[in-house]
């Protein structure tokens, strides 16, 4: 069998939706935060993929390489965040953190 | 390669000179760590600085970088915008006392706002789907950060962590749908996506499925209905000069990019049978109708929400929506005339909302209560800072002599204009609605008693000057309002479209 794009298209939308199920479904914001992650390195494969499979230019493996450096930073202010967020009310848990009124 | 990018710098020289003013600030606030005032006077000289080097740019209609950044009028214009609010927020903060407890880091705080209107610069010029994200994400990650500046607050940490959670979300599906754009098109610039779009071969729903996932992206930004949910929490939690310039630049830069985005990628341009200023979009591209539901949706539900709310960030949170309807309206026409309307009201926007913001700052300092109860009464207690929030107030629900009805009356005649009676009616209903909760918090100021035996109070005269120099804006164009529209037309033309 030959890997083809569509292999590689498949692949990452299963991991979009998994990222999608887990920002919606999981309480704890770590949790959360992965599941971003994996939403953020679904659109890095579908760069790539194209890129390579598309007979694309080489502007694909250009985004991925940006959304990879990006995907650092904001794993890095959101981990400030929520260890200030720990600090504040001992709980990571997005459900109990939830003082501002509607 | 290096003389490429020398004389590329010209270009963007407002936003070097705004990077070189946040490293001055940061570098400062190292060696003396107390005084905050130098550093916001610092900031304020590197801002005006920039804004002069802009009008020097203005006119100047060209792409930069290999076509990463567009130097066009409508840049300009928004860069305009994004400084002058930079400014007012700047100037507000040193008289906030949320943001002076926190003495020890006031220095980081000039650098996440200069930071934040730089990241915002580069949005409104982002001629390219990667750099559009990555600009997005870089005046997004600091403002998390920002808004979650007074650490020992825990409503400001729950704020940061709210915003945080649902801006990354909509940005990781604004960046699936730019990967979907680029294997549609093979290219992410642009100009480039237009005109394979408009050759036609690629998949309806594969496109629809793309832009609506780039809109998710883009509605974040500009807090639309149904993409929303941070912004009251956002905007009552974080600190109120936050507040405001999230309100106002970030919210232009949004807007800026998105109608760059959504002009110039789907537009189409063999169509010549319209009358002037009017254009269309590349058949298959149904995103007219679903802006339309989404201004629609969004003043709607930020009015009825306003309703019901005794915080006054929280109703001015809600109010911010409603007008983000307002402004989507403009873009919902699909002409140049909608286009300048949208640009006009965000001049006007900036004057009246900061000032709503301001005042609700400076009582908020002196009675350490924002809720609508205790304003009752304000209206005998400080007289100059009541009238002053009556006429934002006014001037947000878009009622004449005020800049505000200029803003809502160029929108709603480019509907007119463009025969959509029926959507310009829901608008004019809304504003109808919105009048009630901002006569609200009027009546209570005015009408209602307070506490018998409370003080009068006193500001000092510099907090004053900043009241009157977003006030007198707010009352002048809406008496001269001629050259506002003038340049805001001219303001129209994007780069690589004729």
């Amino acid at each position: 069998m030959t890997i083809t794009l569509t292999h590689f298209l498949i692949v990452s939308a299963i991991l979009f939706s998994f990222g999608i199920y887990a920002v919606i479904s999981r309480r704890n914001a770590i949790m959360v935060l992965m599941g971003i992650e994996l939403i953020l390195n679904s659109a890095n494969i579908n760069f790539l993929a194209f890129s390579r499979f598309g007979g694309m230019n080489i502007e694909g493996q250009m985004a991925a390489v940006f959304v990879i450096i990006l995907a650092a930073a904001e794993a890095a202010v959101a981990l400030a965040i929520v260890l200030n967020i720990y600090k504040r009310f001992h709980t990571v848990n997005v459900d109990e953190i939830s003082f501002l009124k509607d | 390669m290096l003389e490429t990018i020398l004389s590329n710098l010209n270009n963007i020289l407002p936003e070097v000179v705004v990077t070189v003013t946040l490293c001055l600030v940061l570098i400062l606030h190292l060696i003396d760590r107390k005084n905050a005032q130098n550093l916001m006077l610092l900031a304020v000289a590197g801002l005006f600085t920039a804004l002069y080097v802009l009008t020097t740019q203005i006119g100047l209609n060209n792409s930069t970088f290999s076509g990463m950044l567009s130097v066009d009028p409508f840049a300009t214009y928004f860069k305009i915008v994004i400084i002058l609010s930079t400014i007012v927020v700047a100037v507000m903060s040193r008289f906030s006392d949320e943001i002076n407890d926190e003495k020890k880091t006031s220095g980081e705080y000039y650098f996440l706002i200069l930071s934040m209107a730089l990241g915002m610069m580069f949005m409104v010029g982002a001629s390219n789907l990667l750099m559009m994200y990555l600009t997005l994400e870089m005046s997004s990650l600091t403002s998390y950060v920002a808004s979650g500046f007074t650490r020992k607050a825990k409503d400001s940490t729950e704020a940061s962590l709210k915003y945080l959670l649902y801006g990354a979300f909509s940005s990781g599906i604004m960046l699936y749908g730019i990967s979907l754009i680029y294997g549609l098109t093979g290219t992410l610039d642009i100009v480039g996506v237009n005109h394979v779009l408009m050759q036609g071969s690629s998949s309806q729903l594969a496109l629809i499925v793309a832009s609506i996932m780039i809109l998710v992206g883009f509605g974040y930004k500009i807090s639309a209905v149904p993409f929303h949910f941070w912004t009251p929490d956002v905007y009552e939690g974080a600190p109120t000069t936050i507040t405001a310039f999230l309100s106002v630049a970030s919210k232009a830069a949004g807007f800026a990019m998105m109608m760059r985005a959504f002009k110039v990628m789907f537009i189409d341009s063999s169509v010549t049978s319209l009358p002037p200023g009017a254009w269309t979009l590349i058949s298959g591209v149904h995103i007219q109708n679903a802006l339309m539901i989404l201004a629609v949706l969004t003043m709607t539900l930020g009015n009825l929400v306003a309703l019901w709310q005794d915080n006054v960030k929280r109703l001015l949170a809600y109010s911010s929506i409603a007008q983000a309807g307002y402004m989507l309206l403009g873009l919902v026409v699909l002409s140049s005339d909608g286009f300048a309307a949208v640009m006009i009201y965000f001049v006007v926007y900036l004057f009246m909302n900061l000032g709503a913001f301001y005042v609700v700052m400076l009582i908020a300092n002196k009675t350490k209560s924002e809720n609508i109860d205790d304003y009752k009464g304000l209206g005998k207690r400080t007289p100059l800072l009541s009238v002053a929030l009556a006429v934002f107030l006014v001037s947000l629900t878009g009622l004449p002599p005020t800049a505000g009805f200029i803003g809502k009356w160029m929108i709603f005649l480019s509907l007119i204009n463009a025969k959509m009676i029926g959507i310009a009616v829901i608008g004019v209903l809304n504003s109808v609605v919105s009048l009630y909760y901002y006569v609200r918090i009027i009546r209570n100021m005015f009408l209602r008693d307070g506490q018998p035996n409370e003080e009068p109070i006193k500001f000092p005269l510099a907090q004053n000057i900043l009241l009157m120099s977003l006030l007198i804006p707010t009352l002048y164009f809406g008496l001269f309002f001629n050259e506002l529209i003038q340049f805001a037309q001219f303001s129209v033309q994007m780069f690589g479209l004729k």
